[in-house]
């Protein structure tokens, strides 16, 4: 079972839709101790990071997530669940994430004098060989929207990256820990795909 | 790169499509939820459903239909019309909408559109503005274009960008309708003032037009209605066109997957 966290950041009926559509079984929960016990975990998130983090703090969701992703199964952050795996936003000033990861999330440079969000479809360049990127054709693009976005530190985290004023990591990936920027269950073929890729990851 | 958009736009009266759209060839030819799967199909990059359904008790209607659509297409869905206040947004978008489009409500109390892009965040709101030429400039209009504001269009536009909309979706009602093509001047000056993308709306009749008001009018998307409803062209014959004049397009996908049915 692939447990779908809720904390009321966000449209969690597109994305259960979308990982049913590809043979997954869900549950929208918020319960610690289903997630405890899920095969897979599944954190979407829109909105802004400090909300974000202050709703998982308010459903005692933070420890859940960590002990999660320490356990070695299949974790997939979307959007804001990207973010807060690293360990501080500058979004509305400086707040903390999870710190899974070294690094911070930032917002596009408005010295690039860019259009933000970044609102529509991209393409992602793969950078390592990956089994969520089986299947999918070389130029792949999805949809993103957002305003900010991950600057890890360390370079082995990022699997993908795209191109908006700057490169940024659209997708991260070390060990059961998956991330994206974009939104798979918003990306049709390509966003199917690849969370199919998640469904039938072992 | 990011590639420039294109979205079929459906006005949807008491859960139906109401422009018509006789290439489908249905029976019941305005079912949205149809219409909908259709463009997606056809590569569109994004849907937006147009609730112009006078009488607000039947307003429960609009919601049921992105309720459906959205158990069937994935991509970004923007629903707008009659968006009166927070719990309307929360409604729809919890209904499965991904973007809410407020256009009389933001005129009314402008203060609106910041407390919902505080609450949802600017990813999910765009501000929809209609605008007639006047004597100088362009006026911004409101209830469905009858009632006129006095607003300047493009110091609005600009207004609304600053208080954080994610997106503008612009019409001109001068060419609403006539298939004369965008208003390019229009865009282009209020694409100059705005941080947020632009989405152009009003007036187009053939391919040329698209690709004008993506180049010259410096629009981030084209909406359009009558143009794909009554099949003079499909969404993947406009992104041919506009593929081989060099602008940035999401060319239709080969199938990947073939979802199962839930």
């Amino acid at each position: 079972m692939i447990a779908i966290l809720d904390y009321e950041m966000g449209n969690l009926r597109s994305v259960s839709k979308s990982l049913e559509a590809v043979g997954g079984q869900c549950q929208i929960t918020r319960d610690p101790a289903v997630v405890a016990t899920a095969e897979k975990l599944v954190v979407p998130g829109v909105g802004a990071f400090r909300d974000c983090m202050g709703a998982l703090k308010k459903f005692e969701l933070l420890e859940p997530i960590r002990d999660f992703i320490a356990s070695g199964r299949p974790y997939l952050g979307i959007c804001l669940g990207m973010q807060i795996l690293m360990e501080t936003s500058e979004e509305g000033g400086s707040h903390e994430g999870l710190g899974i990861f070294p690094g911070k999330v930032v917002r596009f440079d408005p010295a690039l004098k860019l259009k933000v969000p970044h609102m529509g479809w991209n393409d992602i360049e793969a950078k390592t060989k990956n089994k969520i990127f089986q299947g999918l054709p070389e130029k792949s693009f999805v949809y993103f929207v957002h305003s900010y976005y991950i600057a890890p530190k360390k370079k082995g985290l990022t699997a993908a990256t795209t191109h908006y004023g700057v490169e940024f990591t659209s997708v991260l990936a070390k060990d059961n820990v998956y991330a994206v920027q974009f939104h798979p269950e918003k990306s049709q073929q390509v966003g199917l795909k690849l969370l199919q890729n998640f469904v039938e990851l072992k | 790169m990011l590639t420039k958009r294109i979205i079929p736009c459906l006005d949807v009266k008491d859960g139906r499509v109401v422009k018509g759209t006789k290439f489908l060839n249905l029976r019941d030819a305005g079912d949205p939820v149809q219409v909908a799967s259709e463009y997606e199909r056809q590569g569109a990059d994004e849907v937006t459903f147009l609730d112009i359904t006078a009488s607000s008790d039947q307003r429960n209607i609009i919601l049921e239909v992105v309720e459906k659509t959205a158990t069937q297409c994935f991509m970004p869905l923007t629903v707008g019309g009659g968006v009166r206040n927070i719990q309307d947004i929360r409604n729809l978008l919890n209904a499965g909408a991904d973007k809410i489009a407020i256009n009389t409500a933001a005129v009314h109390e402008p203060e609106f559109v910041a407390a919902a892009v505080a609450k949802f965040g600017s990813s999910t709101i765009v501000v929809a503005v209609d605008a007639k030429r006047a004597l100088e400039g362009w006026e911004v209009f409101i209830h469905g274009g009858r009632t006129p504001t006095g607003h300047d269009t493009i110091e609005w536009c600009e207004r609304m960008s600053q208080m954080g909309a994610g997106e503008i979706l612009l019409t001109s009602m001068d060419r609403d309708g006539t298939k004369e093509g965008y208003d390019l001047n229009l865009l282009k000056q209020v694409s100059a003032r705005i941080t947020c993308p632009l989405v152009a709306s009003g007036g187009v009749g053939n391919l040329e037009h698209i690709y004008d008001g993506l180049t010259t009018g410096r629009a981030d998307a084209a909406l359009a209605a009558s143009i794909f409803h009554f099949g003079e062209f499909t969404v993947a014959e406009v992104k041919r066109f506009l593929g081989e004049k060099g602008v940035a397009v999401r060319l239709p996908t080969a199938r990947l997957v073939e979802p199962v049915k839930v």
